[in-house]
């Protein structure tokens, strides 16, 4: 019995091992610089934007930048005792730079997203700051008697924290506090939550709609000859490179109160002229198009998945004896979850973000979470909210991918 | 040598000259039948005045747009007309760049435009171009005679006057409107809806009729609503209703009560990259010939006093006098609410966030 149990060597002596590596490690640095231009495309394309963004919904240095001297004379104030002449002092001394400066409309669109009120305090005292004299507190009383009220400086500490929760906790509808503490939203301005649980409801039943429709018509295209099975592919795909925006307002065309979809019910009397059916500017609205746009997403996974599988092993199962339900259920279906996977992971991914169909066909019934991102960018221009709940909407997403690993794998998931 | 160099120079000077005459500016406006008054009353006379060329763009409103090209130092728009309360708010945040009234031209009997405006239509960074205001109109066909709505109390009685309503998707009008159907008089209008006890009022009143709106967002949809009898009435700008009736013979009617006027103001953002064209452009557009002009294509009124005198006829119509067609004719002026720009600047955000909350409720 020798022991040669020694490293196997190669010619000039080196470890097979390392010199292994060596070689595995040359050609993986080739892979690398192949995919180098890519990665660099990624991070600057996609990575960053992603993360300046969402560092928008929690960092918001306006005040501070702006007011550095009003910032620390807050800093130190309990929001309880009453205003000290340091801070009246602070405060106007800030307003004359900013008056000057053109930065005083930043300052008070910031602090009236606390307080609703205080944008014309602020602009209009800045205008009168530069003739203010000792002592300030008085000064600014005399202009307007909010300057006296703790709600104006509890507003002003919240806003002058660089690093703040406050819009993270109102984008789920919960409202951060000068003292720190954290209390639901009054009710009359609860809306996200809702939103995000109808954005997921409408998701789901999107997803469940296409499932159900896409299945058969990828069972029926798997399995027809090549000739005709690409030219129903082709239907399948024609509406697939249509435009989102052709394809929504032609649902709008069919389904709206004179269009042709009531016309035709009104002519077979299913219903009367006064009572067409409401299908499009709602929810219903929302889900047709929405499942329509979204379908070829779950063919072609399906599909591309469905192609693979033998028919030779239902044959097999049918002939030793399984009905045909059996056969489809115990010996097919399985091998089509990798491709139901994909395609339900895809639709359900582009739903959830979806926005131009619910704002072109939802109404209201029918709004979603994006839309409420796409208000609060374009419209009420408040982008440190828009982006908090983009932060929201992006760990709801990695949630359910995380589900969808834990339930049904990440690795089982085919794409072709 | 020498004149090698001087015949450079010379080709070179012309070059930047031919450049600076033939300058293109990007003109954005709200579209429709109101941008195209603009084409023919200002950017026409000016383009071949100037021998510069226009692009026109539309949008539907706010600040969105210019405040992402100023911060992200990418300004592609050259002269904007928004409403007051946006010039005051991009003014404010410094997005906008300072106009200075000397620019604008005198009117034809010499008084100074800074008196010739109606007062509050020239700001720090906006000039003023027209007065217009939110109405609400209905289909004749669907009204007629005693039965047809006369007051803003009839737009939100549906029991009385069935039908859908079209109305904006913003509270900005649409509160003031609600209060003044309670019976809140004119002037008491932003007091009361500055309480909180009175945005709930309006909002009870807009509760009576939530669930017959179609809410709309430019204003090109609220005619195009009535043509496809989609609402029975909606609220909409004064001038698209106007060119509906007039060029495309609509049976449209306008109830003035209660009407919210407010001025359209054109503003240039800070580091337009024509800057000096758009200024030039500012300064032709609101003289007194070219709002009068306009007013002959739009029954928008003219922001100038000398203008609104000129005011005639509709453009193809000599039979149709625009004077009594505009919000400020005295029959139409009546029970007139003038928005408060100061009012929607502090209370935007906490009305927005309320609406949207009763929209999704």
């Amino acid at each position: 019995m020798s022991d040669v149990t020694g490293p196997i060597v190669t010619a000039d002596g080196v470890p097979l091992k390392r010199k292994l590596a060596q070689a595995m490690f040359r050609s993986r640095a080739r892979a690398f610089g192949l995919a180098l231009p890519l990665l660099a495309f990624i991070i600057v394309a996609f990575i960053i934007p992603i993360l300046t963004l969402l560092w928008r919904g929690v960092h918001d240095s306006r005040f501070a930048d702006y007011m550095p001297r009003t910032t620390e004379a807050v800093a130190q104030w309990d929001t309880k005792s009453p205003i000290t002449e340091d801070m009246a002092a602070a405060i106007v001394a800030d307003m004359v730079v900013a008056k000057k400066k053109h930065t005083i409309g930043r300052v008070a669109t910031r602090v009236n997203r606390e307080l609703p009120g205080t944008r014309s305090l602020f602009t209009s005292t800045a205008r009168k700051a530069k003739k203010m004299k000792p002592p300030y507190l008085e000064a600014l009383l005399k202009k307007d008697e909010k300057w006296g009220d703790n709600a104006t400086w509890q507003a002003i500490k919240i806003t002058a924290k660089t690093y703040t929760p406050a819009y993270l906790l109102q984008a789920v509808d919960l409202k951060y506090n000068a003292d720190g503490s954290i209390t639901r939203q009054p009710e009359r301005y609860r809306i996200y939550m809702k939103l995000l649980i109808r954005t997921m409801r409408i998701s789901l039943i999107v997803t469940l709609a296409t499932l159900v429709l896409g299945y058969p018509v990828a069972y029926l295209l798997s399995t027809l000859p090549v000739r005709t099975s690409n030219l129903l592919l082709i239907l399948v795909l024609l509406p697939f490179w249509t435009s989102l925006l052709v394809r929504t307002t032609s649902w709008i065309a069919i389904l709206q109160s004179e269009g042709v979809l009531n016309n035709l019910f009104v002519l077979f009397g299913i219903t009367t002229d006064q009572q067409r059916f409401s299908m499009i500017y709602n929810e219903t609205g929302v889900l047709i198009a929405m499942t329509h746009i979204l379908l070829p997403f779950m063919i072609l996974p399906l599909y591309s998945v469905m192609k693979t599988i033998p028919p030779s092993y239902v044959r097999a199962a049918k002939s030793m004896g399984a009905r045909p339900a059996t056969a489809f259920w115990r010996v097919y279906f399985p091998q089509s979850v990798p491709g139901i996977g994909a395609g339900a992971l895809l639709v359900f991914i582009l739903a959830i973000g979806y926005y131009i169909t619910p704002a072109l066909v939802g109404g209201e019934d029918g709004q979603m979470i994006s839309n409420m991102i796409d208000f609060h960018m374009r419209k009420s221009l408040n982008w440190n909210l828009a982006a908090a709940l983009g932060a929201v909407l992006l760990v709801v997403v990695l949630f359910f991918f995380w589900l969808y690993d834990r339930l049904v794998g990440i690795d089982n998931m085919k794409l072709g | 040598m020498m004149i090698k160099k001087l015949i450079a120079g010379v080709a070179v000077s012309a070059l930047l000259a031919g450049a600076a005459a033939a300058g293109t500016i990007t003109v954005v406006s709200w579209g429709g039948a109101y941008t195209k008054s603009q084409v023919e009353a200002y950017h026409k006379p000016w383009m071949a005045k100037t021998g510069n060329k226009i692009i026109s763009d539309d949008y539907n409103g706010g600040l969105s747009e210019v405040k992402s090209q100023v911060e992200a130092g990418n300004v592609t728009w050259d002269i904007v007309d928004v409403e007051m309360s946006d010039a005051v708010r991009g003014c404010d945040e410094g997005l906008l760049e300072p106009i200075d009234p000397s620019i604008l031209p005198p009117a034809p009997d010499g008084t100074p435009a800074t008196e010739d405006f109606i007062p509050g239509a020239i700001t720090d960074c906006g000039v003023a171009n027209i007065v217009w205001s939110t109405i609400y109109a209905y289909d004749t066909t669907k009204f007629k005679g005693d039965n047809a709505p006369k007051t803003i109390k009839d737009f939100f009685d549906t029991k009385k006057f069935p039908g859908k309503r079209g109305m904006r998707k913003t509270p900005k009008a649409n509160l003031e409107m609600a209060l003044a159907a309670d019976g809140v008089p004119a002037d008491q209008i932003y007091k009361v809806l500055g309480t909180p006890e009175g945005v709930d009022r309006a909002f009870k009143v807009l509760d009576r009729i939530k669930n017959d709106v179609v809410w709309w967002e430019a204003g090109a949809q609220p005619p195009q609503l009535l043509a496809d009898g989609e609402v029975a009435m909606t609220t909409a700008y004064n001038g698209r209703i106007f060119n509906a009736v007039a060029a495309e013979h609509k049976p449209f009617k306008i109830v003035w009560d209660a009407q919210i006027f407010d001025f359209d103001v054109w503003v240039i953002p800070k580091g337009a990259p024509h800057k000096d064209l758009a200024m030039d452009f500012l300064a032709f557009s609101t003289a007194t010939k070219q709002l009068a002009a306009q007013a002959s294509w739009i029954s928008y009124g003219p922001a100038r006093k000398s203008a609104s005198k000129l005011v005639s006829t509709f453009h193809n119509d000599p039979n149709l006098q625009m004077g009594p067609q505009m919000p400020t004719a005295p029959e139409n002026f009546k029970t007139a609410i003038q928005n408060d720009f100061v009012f929607w600047a502090d209370h935007q955000d906490e009305l927005n966030a309320r609406f949207n909350a009763w929209l999704a409720k």
